[in-house]
């Protein structure tokens, strides 16, 4: 028996029940659509957090204070971060004394209503240093950041995010004309110098929702103290990351007096971690997602089998003559092997045609960039064989080893 | 050359035994046309199924064309009858939704004769079948009781085998077509001498044979080459009106 032969008689047996040998094969492209369009939009929505994770910045590293503490007291935590423990002259000594640090910001961050012209809206105000900025990627479209001299000066200058602009100016409001105008922040009215790109509103907070201040000027009239609510520290590379973590819980354990690193008053984000974690969450979100399409691919094999099985009880009596006029058990093995073959690569390929069709939809519908890699077709296809194979071997060991008499007299 | 010698089968479930062929011998020379006859429960369908090598003997020795094929294993015997053997069913046991040609084809298929050689062959065997060419395209199941019993007797020439072994050929036939059928093995027998064996239990279809061996509980009862002249000079003068 030729391999042509095979196929033809694969191709007959088949074409004999399209109908049956069609909604058999539906069971595998669903299961293998469902496999490339899900995990093409897990690792989609892993890009996804991953890029929105790295507009922060690129290796940086965030202190924040630690959690007021009472000592010897009974008194709640008033939670993380809300200690005034970070200093402007931490930031500095970090600045001064580590090495591998391409930039240091300060930031003092806290929520106040902001009023122009009658409008108002409640909004984050960061007093920044000017190398914020360059440490966490905000670029100014219209007018300039302010410099070191502006925030020496205690000068009164905001830069203002794009939402906040059409929030206080309204929506058809131009950044360029916007610079000049005055704004009052908690009373106080400072003079807007510019306004910064949009990021979009991913992230953990709005980067667009903003207005950028000279630290100095939010300690002394808004904060009321030199207390810093984050420092950005960038490294000069991400393998210099590491090295200036523990360089600068060094140094700022020695500056607060802490002999004890647990007891430290101040945490450091590594910005690598929150990538590793982040990754590490998306990538068992995928898998859940693979699992769950692995189950109905699954259920199509099974499918396939069942189909198989009714096939070689209809056909009993056509696998007896078979066998009386010469064929031997390879023979009838292979034939039905090969049908179940041909119903699943066939069914295989359709469904990551199909998955990929369903995941460029997603991509064009702008719900998420979703990304077949290629590598999850191979899979895709080869396990698709393999149901074949694997689904199609027990009813094709029962077709080849039918005794030619009963099976002749099946009735 | 076919030389049973001895052989017994014997079926056993759970405690009971029935013994379907008991130390059964006996030999069919090439070009004879033999009919074994018995009613139903005689042992005749299991010895047919020995001479076919569809099955194997308790004991005793089963030589074909010079191989013992007694003691082999399922996919020797699958190739002793690729060889070796032709059958007509009963029940035709024809592809359906097939047509004609590939039917015949069939078994040429599992021999590895080469495609180009298939067709030849095939049209050549339908023809000695005695079934009209512009049949040849159709789909078995568009044929009549007749026609695809001559299919399949197409189909069992067509590997040129040592032996056609028909069982109950005309069973699903009705007299008319009953008695083309059996002419056209008389006739294959007589003109291109074709070893034939006829399992029935009708006395009339045996008739059609040169040799009669009956088959009761087991045993050979008779083996007689006389009470069948009469038939096959009859068969002889028919002959020629059957094209």
């Amino acid at each position: 028996m030729t391999s042509k032969d095979l196929f033809e008689e694969t191709f007959t047996a088949l074409s004999a029940n399209k109908a049956r040998a069609g909604l058999t094969m539906l069971g595998i492209v669903i299961g293998i659509a469902s496999v490339i369009a899900l995990v093409a939009i897990g690792n989609g929505a892993q890009a996804s957090i991953q890029s929105s994770i790295q507009s922060l910045g690129s290796n940086l590293l965030i202190v924040t204070p630690g959690a007021t503490k009472n000592v010897g007291g009974f008194g709640a935590s008033a939670g993380r971060g809300s200690s005034h423990t970070l200093t402007i002259a931490d930031a500095n000594a970090i600045s001064a004394q580590v090495s591998g640090i391409t930039a240091v910001a300060q930031e003092i961050s806290s929520r106040y209503q902001v009023t122009a012209k009658g409008t108002n809206t409640n909004t984050t105000v960061d007093g920044v240093s000017p190398e914020y900025a360059t440490v966490r990627d905000v670029t100014v479209t219209d007018g300039t950041f302010f410099s070191s001299e502006q925030v020496q000066s205690l000068s009164k200058v905001a830069v203002i995010g794009p939402t906040t602009m059409t929030d206080l100016f309204g929506a058809d409001a131009v950044a360029a004309d916007v610079i000049g105008q005055q704004i009052r922040i908690n009373g106080i009215v400072f003079t807007i110098i510019g306004v910064t790109q949009a990021k979009g509103g991913t992230g953990f907070t709005n980067s667009d929702d903003m207005v950028y201040i000279p630290v100095a000027t939010a300690a002394r009239y808004l904060a009321g103290g030199e207390y810093l609510t984050t420092v950005d520290i960038q490294a000069q590379s991400a393998d210099a990351m590491t090295q200036v973590q523990t360089d600068t819980t060094n140094l700022l354990l020695q500056r607060h007096q802490i002999s004890d690193p647990t007891q430290a008053d101040f945490s450091i984000l590594n910005q690598a971690s929150i990538v590793a974690t982040a990754s590490s969450v998306t990538g068992t979100f995928t898998l859940l997602l693979g699992a769950v399409a692995g189950i109905s691919l699954l259920v199509g094999g099974i499918g396939i089998m069942n189909m198989m099985l009714t096939s070689v009880t209809e056909r009993t009596r056509e696998i007896g003559l078979r066998k009386a006029i010469g064929a031997n058990q390879k023979d009838i093995s292979n034939q039905f092997l090969l049908e179940s073959l041909v119903l699943t690569v066939i069914g295989g390929t359709v469904g990551i045609l199909l998955g990929v069709l369903i995941a460029f939809l997603t991509t064009a519908t702008g719900l998420l960039a979703a990304s077949v890699s290629l590598g999850s077709i191979a899979l895709a296809f080869g396990v698709s064989a393999a149901i074949g194979v694997i689904f199609g071997w027990y009813p094709a060991r029962r077709a080849a080893r039918m005794n030619p008499i009963d099976a002749l007299r099946y009735e | 050359m076919i030389e049973v010698t001895d052989i017994s089968k014997i079926y056993s479930t759970g405690e009971t035994e029935t013994r379907a062929l008991d130390h059964v011998s006996f030999k069919i020379n090439t070009g004879e046309f033999v009919a074994i006859m018995g009613p139903s429960g005689s042992g005749k369908s299991t010895l047919m199924h020995i001479l076919g090598c569809l099955d194997t003997p308790t004991s005793g020795t089963y030589v074909l064309d010079g191989e013992d094929v007694s003691t082999l294993s399922d996919d020797e015997l699958a190739d002793v009858r690729k060889r070796n053997i032709g059958f007509v069913f009963q029940a035709f046991n024809l592809l359906p939704r097939t047509t004609v040609l590939r039917n015949v084809m069939l078994p040429l298929m599992y021999a590895n004769i080469p495609e180009a050689e298939r067709e030849e062959r095939a049209k050549k065997s339908l023809k000695a079948a005695g079934l009209d060419e512009s049949r040849y395209e159709h789909k078995s199941n568009q044929l009549s009781g007749g026609q695809i019993q001559r299919v399949a007797i197409a189909r069992a020439l067509v590997n040129d085998p040592a032996l056609i072994l028909a069982d109950e050929p005309t069973g699903n036939l009705d007299s008319k077509t009953t008695e083309i059928v059996l002419d056209t093995f008389s006739r294959l027998n007589e003109e291109h001498g074709r070893t034939i064996i006829l399992i029935t239990h009708e006395e009339d279809v045996a008739l059609y044979a040169k040799r009669i061996i009956r088959v009761r509980d087991g045993h050979i009862e008779s083996d007689d080459s006389t009470h069948t002249r009469r038939k096959i000079h009859h068969m002889a003068e028919a002959a020629p009106t059957l094209a």
